[in-house]
């Protein structure tokens, strides 16, 4: 799980929902790319982000996009976000002896413009959440930052900038992730994605330590 | 200790491999060649283990070629990229997972654009603008970090690319026997002659 290294979290605002996640694709401390994509939409108003393996992120996301295809022609419809929790916990279960080692974080708005979010452990164990989910390299991080600013019905642009902070003060302090990150935030509007300039160095000390 | 390279320019994508072949402290072979055209448009540089990787090579040619005969299409880069990726890693999980780490050079003539994938032994794949595998990582990608830009020409790539040769033969343990260079652009596949 600490091969490639990520940085994933999602959270809830008023009639909202976030999900972000670093870009930083590594073998151990060497980095590889820096748009690596780990957020995936699996419908207009529902996203996965997926920390761990790179190769099972990849594998993932082609697996649901497959499988979320054939919900569609079989219901005549996009899957809820709640649904889609258990079809990612049934599939992660399915290897429970062989698992793909992923950390996955769902965000979505259901039928109802009710936001949802949850996370799972690379069996399938969903962790359902009325705040904020983290996972990846930097999660252990993610949980300080997100403690210290998340606070309850956050409109889209407070929350945006909420995550956007919780989730760089935490991979700078992480040296497997980073190296840019990507933001969306779902409202029942629509989608908007924005992506984030961030510190582009191997991280660990913050620049107020190096003397700048 | 083998050495891939790919560098991605304006309307092409330049490689370089290594020509060593060995087995533990051994050198069989002074002219092994690295990299196979899987079809008129994509290149596949391959290291690892010395059984698998010629194996997984042949096999994923033969199956890119039949694609092409079946449906007199060639599949593109990206799409050659998913396809070994995806066998790769359904391999991973079975009882012999090949152990090959790749890089795919290719044009699009479609988009009429280069294309570079980096795929290690996992199965993880990434497309980048400039790529190296191995050892060559820890010498080659920040000379390419410093001095690639987008959109450079032959001439400037190929300067970039003798830099982090030069950078190999400077910093690095072992002694290659040689390089082989390799351009793929809108015309195919073509050997380039190259000083190194």
């Amino acid at each position: 799980m600490e091969y490639n290294g990520a940085a994933v979290v999602a959270m809830v605002g008023k009639n909202c929902v976030a999900i972000a996640a670093d870009k930083r694709l590594g073998q151990q401390f060497t980095t590889v790319a820096t748009d690596f994509k780990k957020i995936y939409s699996l419908t207009p108003r529902t996203y996965i982000g997926l920390g761990g393996l790179a190769t099972d992120v990849n594998t993932l996301a082609d697996l649901f996009r497959v499988k979320l295809n054939l919900y569609k022609l079989r219901e005549g419809r996009e899957i809820e976000p709640e649904t889609f929790a258990h079809l990612l916990s049934s599939t992660l279960y399915e290897k429970r002896f062989g698992p793909y080692f992923v950390d996955p974080v769902v965000a979505g708005i259901n039928k109802d413009g009710k936001p949802f979010i949850c996370s799972t452990d690379l069996i399938g164990c969903i962790n359902y959440a009325k705040d904020f989910v983290v996972s990846g390299t930097a999660s252990s991080k993610l949980f300080g930052t997100c403690e210290s600013l998340w606070e309850p019905d956050l409109g889209p642009e407070d929350l945006f900038e909420t995550i956007s902070q919780s989730l760089m003060n935490a991979f700078d302090r992480d040296a497997y992730s980073g190296w840019g990150a990507v933001v969306h935030v779902i409202t029942p509007e629509g989608v908007t994605t924005r992506t984030l300039k961030t510190r582009m160095t191997w991280s660990g000390a913050s620049p107020m330590y190096l003397g700048f | 200790m083998e050495f891939l390279i790919g560098i991605t320019g304006k309307d092409f994508v330049l490689t370089i491999t290594d020509t060593t072949q060995a087995r533990g402290i051994t050198v069989m072979k002074h002219d092994e060649i690295k990299s196979m055209s899987l079809n008129p448009h994509s290149l596949m540089l391959y290291s690892g283990e010395s059984g698998d990787t010629v194996n997984f090579a042949e096999f994923i040619k033969r199956n890119v070629r039949l694609y092409g005969i079946r449906n007199n299409v060639e599949l593109s880069p990206s799409a050659v990229a998913s396809f070994v990726r995806g066998e790769l890693a359904q391999a991973l999980r079975s009882r012999h997972p090949y152990q090959v780490n790749m890089l795919l050079a290719g044009f699009d003539p479609v988009k009429d654009e280069p294309s570079l994938h980096w795929i290690d032994y996992l199965a993880a794949s990434v497309s980048v603008p400039y790529a190296s595998q191995g050892y060559g990582q820890y010498f080659t990608l920040s000379v390419l970090d410093r001095h690639h830009r987008p959109g450079m020409n032959v001439e400037e790539v190929k300067a970039v690319a003798k830099l982090c040769v030069d950078e190999m033969k400077r910093r690095f343990l072992v002694n290659f026997a040689g390089f082989t260079c390799h351009i793929v652009d809108k015309a195919g596949i073509r050997e380039e002659k190259i000083d190194l």
